[in-house]
């Protein structure tokens, strides 16, 4: 499992990996808003937390169709699904979901404080964000994966994959930014949001890659 | 250890390929599936590792103990796809699946010695020619100890110094007790293999 960990992290980062796009991206999304909304120091900053998750969501459904579909066309896949029987699928599965998340979402973490910046956010309200993002965008990637299984044959899986995972991210992004916004504006609470983020991630990291295996196994052809 | 089909049917899509497979194989038997396109040969190989759902009668593995109660957990499978990833070195590629597929046999610089490779392993798998490709995938075959191989059309893209020297592999594989069961156009050199026509009953 951490051999199948380093080689998806190592193709990540090397040519044609997809490290990078999903930072450039979320940098450029970020980027426009305040052209879009206009110098207004304080509205930038109320939205702030809200803007950043978005990006991150977004940016996040950018390199997941790549998922299992890379691995289905060198013919790989056919070995990890044959695999089962040594390790779980399921678990492969979750291998895969980790590097994928180590290799293109956490970078994106990484740059939310400094686009944070890009929106006037409190010093406060950046970390409450970062933190979140850090909780959150693995759940994001759990579900996406079952989207890519179930969109692994298909040649244009990105858009459906996007359709499929966006609804189902919506209570991530809610409990993620009501916990950012928390953090900042005064009677709202962080605890209670952050810890249901937090057992949303969990509850996912098991139903996402079980459904992407169940999906795997009987998509094959 | 057995491989045994029994009145195996396969189909694609909801259309019947092929149906009424039977055959057994023991220890160190080869079985040649030949056929014209589109008879069913690849499906078939599908059916049998457990790729695709069975659609009629059964196969399975009689024998195989604790390490390999399922033909999935016994076998190699080398399809038309190398399962290598381009951009990673032909011994990391190799490292990789040695890792994951368990049974250690022979360390990845060892197989691509034995494949005649020995000498660009440090090379990335994408800069391969197609025939070195596929010797490099046939390495696969030789990193981890499984007794079944299926084989489709093991020898596509690969010179005749090549092929000879997978055949060598095939009977070595084959006479420590290893079955092989390989969909194929071309003749493989193995003697005293079982052959399986396909397409023309039907």
């Amino acid at each position: 499992m951490w051999s199948l960990f380093l080689r998806d992290i190592r193709l990540s980062i090397r040519a044609g990996g997809g490290a990078l796009t999903g930072v450039i991206f979320f940098l450029a999304v970020i980027a426009t808003i305040p052209f879009g909304v206009g110098p207004d120091l304080n509205l930038l900053a109320r939205i702030g937390p809200a803007i950043l998750w978005i990006g991150a969501l977004l940016a996040c459904l950018l390199g997941l169709d790549r998922l299992f579909q890379a691995d289905r066309e060198d013919g790989s896949l056919d070995l990890l699904v044959l695999g089962d029987d040594r390790h779980v699928l399921a678990l492969t599965v979750l291998t895969k979901c980790l590097a994928h998340w180590a290799g293109s979402v956490l970078p994106l973490v990484i740059a939310a404080p400094l686009l944070g910046l890009f929106m006037n956010m409190e010093p406060i309200g950046i970390g409450a964000t970062a933190l979140t993002l850090l909780v959150g965008t693995p759940a994001i990637t759990f579900i996406g994966a079952a989207g890519a299984a179930v969109a692994v044959a298909l040649p244009r899986g990105g858009l459906l994959i996007s359709v499929l995972v966006l609804p189902l991210t919506i209570p991530v992004l809610i409990f993620g930014v009501s916990a950012s916004y928390g953090a900042v504006a005064d009677p709202d609470p962080f605890l209670q949001p952050f810890l249901i983020l937090a057992a949303l991630t969990l509850f996912l990291a098991v139903l996402g890659p079980v459904a992407a295996a169940l999906a795997l196994r009987h998509g094959a052809d | 250890m057995r491989l045994i089909a029994e009145n195996l049917g396969g189909e694609r899509g909801g259309e019947a390929v092929f149906s009424g497979i039977n055959f057994a194989l023991e220890k160190g038997q080869a079985l040649i599936v030949t056929g014209p396109n589109g008879a069913g040969k690849s499906t078939l190989l599908r059916v049998v590792a457990g790729l695709l759902p069975v659609a009629a009668g059964r196969v399975h593995i009689e024998g195989g103990g604790e390490d390999f109660p399922s033909v999935a957990s016994a076998c190699h499978y080398l399809g038309h796809q190398n399962a290598m990833k381009t951009a990673l070195t032909v011994t990391e590629n190799l490292r990789f699946w040695r890792d994951f597929s368990g049974a250690d046999f022979l360390r990845a610089e060892e197989a691509l010695e034995t494949v005649g490779l020995g000498d660009i392993g440090h090379l990335p798998f994408g800069y391969l020619s197609t025939g070195q490709r596929r010797r490099a995938a046939i390495a696969k075959l030789l990193v981890s100890r499984r007794p079944l191989w299926l084989l489709d059309e093991p020898t596509a893209g690969l010179d005749k110094a090549s092929e000879e020297r997978f055949a060598v592999l095939m009977r070595k594989h084959l006479e420590g007790g290893g079955i092989v069961v390989a969909a194929t156009h071309l003749p493989l050199g193995i003697e005293g293999a079982k052959e399986l026509r396909m397409g023309e009953a039907v």
